[in-house]
Formats: C-alpha cells, structure tokens, sequence
C-alpha cells in the first residue's frame, strides 16, 4: 500500500519510514514563522515557564503583518516587544518595515518554502505553503511556544482527500474561483481534521501562485493542510527563490485517500461566496445586481503580482464607479516594488483606487478600509464571516483579483469576462 | 461541575465570532474577556456567570487560529464548550490550555437555553438536572488526556525538557 505526499513528510520528519493516518507522531518543524498577533502570547508563555533559549534560532522566522505599519499603541508595543525578543534570542530572520508584507506571501517569496519542508505558524493560513510540496499548517499561541521551545510538535496524522481538477479553465475563471467552488461544494468542514491534496490537469498549468490561492483556503474547508505534488514549475519557482536543500516527495500511485473527487472546471463561470460562510458560492451572475461600497484587492489569498496583473489588465483606462472605494494593497515589499516597475501601481491610481502598503490590515477587520455598518465590499480575501472586516453588520463577498476589479468599475458585482 | 447553558444552536460559530480582530492588539485574558462573543450576541458577558456553558453545533471555533478566542471564553467565565464538532485548530487551543471542548453530537438540540448542567468528567456525561436526562460525551483522545493532566502543554513541555 502506497502513501501520500503527506504521510511520507510527517514520516520523514518523526524518524519513521510509514506512518499511517490516525496516528500520533511527534515531528521535528524545519520553519516555525511567527507574525505580530499571535507571538507575543507565544514569548509571554516561553518567559512563564522560565525557557530561555528558542530550540534553533535559524528555523525562526518572523514576519509581523497583521497590524503593520503599526496601527496604534497598543500594536506598537506588541511588535516592539517581539523586536526585543528577537534580538535577545539571535533571530536574525527578521522582516521589519522596508522588508515587510503579508507573511504567507512573503515566506515563499523570500525562500523559506522548499519542498518536504514541515513549516507551522500561529495563523491558519499557513496551509498556503503546500503549494510547494511542503507540509504547513496553523497552530496556535501555546503550540508555537512548544515548537520554540522543542522544536517539535505532535501531529495526528491526518486522511487525505484527493481533488482532481480536470478539464480546461476558461477565460475569466481563475484558481480562486475554483477553490470557492470546492469549499462551496463540501462546506466550511468538508474537510475538517484532513489534508486536501490539488491535482489533475488544470493544477498542472496552473502557476505557482494560482495554486498558492487554492492551497491557502484549504482552512476554510476545516482542512489540516493543503497541499500539491512538486512538478517543474514548483522546482523552478523553488529554485529562483531559495538556496535552501531540499527532499522532494510525491504520492504513490496506489496511495490511499478518504475520498477522491473529480471536479470539471470546463463549464465553469467566475462565482462569489457571499455572506456569511465561504461555503455560500453561487456564480456571479445568479448573485444579480449587488451595488458595492468598496472593492479590496489583496491578502495571502490574492495579493501577489499575478493577481494586480490582472487587475490592472481590467482597470487600465477605466475608472473606479462613483460612490465605490477601491483598494489595492500589494501582498510584499517585493510585489509592491514589481507592481511599480511594470506601472501597474499608475494604473490603479489612475482608475481612482488607492495603493496601501503591505498589510493584513483590513482582510481581518484591523485597520485600513473598515466597513461601516450596512456597507458591503467585494475582496480577494479569504473570509465573509459576520464582521470580518469591520461592523457586524457589513458584508463581505469573496471572489477572484479580475471579479473584484470588475466590480469596482461597475459600482456593482459583476463578470469580470465583459471586461478582459 | 455544575453551570448554566447557554445555547447557540448555529453550526460553525468561528473565532472572529467569538473574539473580533479588531480586539487582538490585547493578549490579556480580562480584556479580550469584556469583547467574548459581541458580535453574534452583545449581551454575552452579562448573562454568563463563572462555570458556565455554551453548548453549539458543528465545528465550532472555525476560521482564524487565535487562541485568543479560547482566552476570551474562559476570561468570560465559561468552564467548557460543548459542541457536536469542534474546528481543528481550537479544538488543539483549548485541551493545550486545559480548557474542556467537549463532543456531544446533537447536544444543541436536545439542552435548552438556561438548563442546568453537570459534567462529570470521570464517566463522561453530561447531566441535564433542569431536563433530568443524561448525554454520554465523546472520550478525550489519549494526547489530550495526557495534556490536560499535565496541566496544559507547557506544563507538559517543562516537564520533559527537566
């Protein structure tokens, strides 16, 4: 019996040659990352319980995203108390403002994700990191403060559900549509306690961060993890990225999964998950005439250079509706610098929208385009949960890069497709 | 242990429910305490006392994996959750924080708002005293069961590392 990408990674990284799902394995973590909100609890509990050294500080990494640029005192002094932190324990892998953005972004980015690496992070979203063939998955405050301390954590090993994605994606469909499809197909806990590998034919030619978008959103599907068998593109964007080595492990033909599903993305129109669940997807057009007050472009999810491409690709000469708000908010440091580069940033200025520099800022309701009470934003992010971006009683619409660009220009929710 | 239930039938109550991010620039236990649960239902603090209950439906605790959301409940006075499914990562918070997350397949519907209830861990049911009816939970996984008596993981971690 064969296994998966999964259980050979966990395998590998508890000193066992096969593990099965159900099992209990204590793994060795190669990359702990470690972002504003949830570290400072994670120190407080290292000093409670008198650890004075991290296990390794060189498999620390630390990225502060969520209220960065410091949003207020309080923030200020969080991130100021992990800067000290830092220092007293000689990490020096430290993504302080200049080198700042979004830390699922800015991780792979800057190389730390290589294939058959295990990577935790107090933040759900740290699923995004399968795409390279690694295994990642969030953890919170207490589980962070282990790892710092041991270097190790205990997992069960999860099922995996295999998502064949077949057929050809057609023009205006992008990998966010088809991740909102599979989470509107199986539900906020579809996939609770499992890992849900990616693959087929549309995977294939999917790039790097298309399948970043899919496997980032497995958390929203319950998923332990997401994750994507390496090919070629994932050894070349590897390879441009890191200097790091690495082991590349593939699922076995005859590995077992809990469930297999194939999904024919051929037919398949730009949808929206609207309010309150990421599982509500209907396709843009059932949703019908949806007036917005703001469009939010970027996160984790879909705020890499692919992403403003397009964007821009339907902003250029035209502009944001009246009485809508657009804002564009680069995922890094590095997509902000390549997104001014190739004149994308002029364009969006231009159309009427502004350009903020990285932050998770108001994804998660913190700062930098609150929603007022009764107002509604369609967003490239992640999560519609009731006041996720601002009052409970706004509203958040989730969809693709081109939908919220095509929305802003329309002052409504509407098909990108008219527009490419 | 002995407490009131407070009942939110709804499946997937998520963490930006139970602790708004706007709140999270706080790791204080009694701060994030005041904000519990104010966006599903304002009146939250005032009517829990300490021992409490919320007894909910599936996954409860999806979405963002801040233990803040644990904090916050137990800063409340809630003594345990129990749900008919808990998401993975709260499920971890709270037996790391020794904090009872309790599995109850379609406890929502069969406990009213307001009944007291006993938890009695040893057997693993959950006493109904108002209804005078008795619900067997799901065990603590062995991991668990190891971490909470240890004390929470810390506690288990110092312990090892000794």
């Amino acid at each position: 019996m064969g296994a998966t990408i999964t259980e050979k990674i966990l395998a590998a990284h508890c000193g066992r040659d096969k593990v099965k799902p159900g099992e209990l394995v204590n793994c060795e973590i190669d990359t702990i990352m470690c972002h504003d909100v949830t570290t400072t609890p994670a120190i407080e509990m290292l000093e409670k319980y008198q650890i004075p050294k991290v296990w390794d500080p060189e498999r620390v990494v630390i990225m502060p995203d969520h209220f960065v640029p410091n949003k207020d005192i309080q923030s200020a002094e969080m991130v100021a108390r992990i800067r000290r932190w830092a220092q007293a324990q000689g990490i020096r892998k430290f993504y302080d403002i200049g080198r700042h953005g979004v830390c699922h972004a800015l991780l792979p980015e800057q190389g730390f994700v290589t294939p058959g690496k295990t990577i935790v992070c107090g933040d759900s979203h740290t699923c995004t990191h399968g795409a390279l063939g690694a295994f990642a998955t969030g953890i919170g405050s207490t589980d962070l403060a282990a790892t710092l301390a041991t270097g190790k954590l205990w997992f069960k090993v999860p099922e995996s559900m295999l998502f064949v994605i077949s057929g050809r994606l057609p023009e205006g469909v992008y990998a966010k549509d088809i991740i909102l499809k599979i989470i509107g197909m199986i539900g906020v806990d579809g996939a609770l306690y499992r890992a849900m590998e990616f693959c087929g034919e549309v995977i294939d030619d999917l790039s790097v961060e298309g399948r970043m978008t899919i496997c980032n959103m497995a958390i929203e599907a319950g998923g332990k993890s997401g994750i994507i068998n390496p090919d070629d593109p994932t050894l070349e964007y590897v390879r441009a990225h890191s200097s790091e080595n690495f082991t590349v492990y593939h699922s076995d033909p005859d590995a077992v999964y809990s469930c297999a599903m194939e999904i024919d993305v051929s037919g398949m129109e730009p949808v929206v998950a609207v309010p309150h669940l990421p599982s509500n997807v209907k396709s843009v057009r059932q949703v019908g005439d949806v007036p917005i007050d703001q469009a939010y472009l970027g996160s984790c999810t879909n705020g890499r250079i692919e992403d403003l491409r397009v964007a821009a690709q339907i902003l250029k000469g035209r502009t944001v509706a009246a009485n809508t708000r657009m804002l564009v908010v680069p995922a890094t440091t590095e997509i902000w610098k390549q997104a001014n580069r190739e004149g994308l940033i002029d364009i969006f200025m231009e159309a009427g929208a502004t350009v903020s520099t990285p932050t998770c800022g108001a994804c998660l309701g913190g700062y930098m385009g609150i929603l007022a009470a009764g107002e509604r934003c369609i967003s490239s992010t992640n999560r519609n949960f009731v006041g996720r971006m601002g009052s409970p009683k706004s509203e958040v619409y989730l969809a693709s890069p081109a939908t919220v660009a095509a929305s802003a220009v329309a002052g409504k929710i509407s098909d990108p497709r008219q527009y490419l | 242990m002995k407490g009131i239930a407070h009942v939110y039938p709804k499946d997937h109550i998520n963490t930006d429910e139970i602790i708004p991010a706007r709140y999270l620039n706080s790791d204080q236990e009694a701060e994030l305490a005041r904000h519990a649960m104010e966006d599903l239902d304002i009146n939250f603090t005032q009517k829990v006392c300490p021992g409490d209950f919320i007894v909910s439906g599936d996954d409860f605790g999806c979405g963002s994996s801040r233990e803040h959301a644990v904090w916050a409940l137990r800063g409340a006075g809630i003594r345990a959750v129990i749900a008919n499914s808990f998401a993975r990562i709260f499920y971890r918070n709270c037996i790391n924080n020794g904090f009872l997350a309790i599995e109850c397949p379609g406890a929502a519907r069969k406990i009213n708002d307001g009944d007291r209830l006993e938890i009695d861990l040893v057997n693993g049911k959950i006493v109904n005293l108002t209804q005078k009816q008795a619900y067997a939970f799901q065990p603590f996984p062995e991991f668990a069961r190891e971490i909470i008596a240890a004390g929470g993981l810390m506690e288990k971690i110092k312990k090892e590392m000794v």
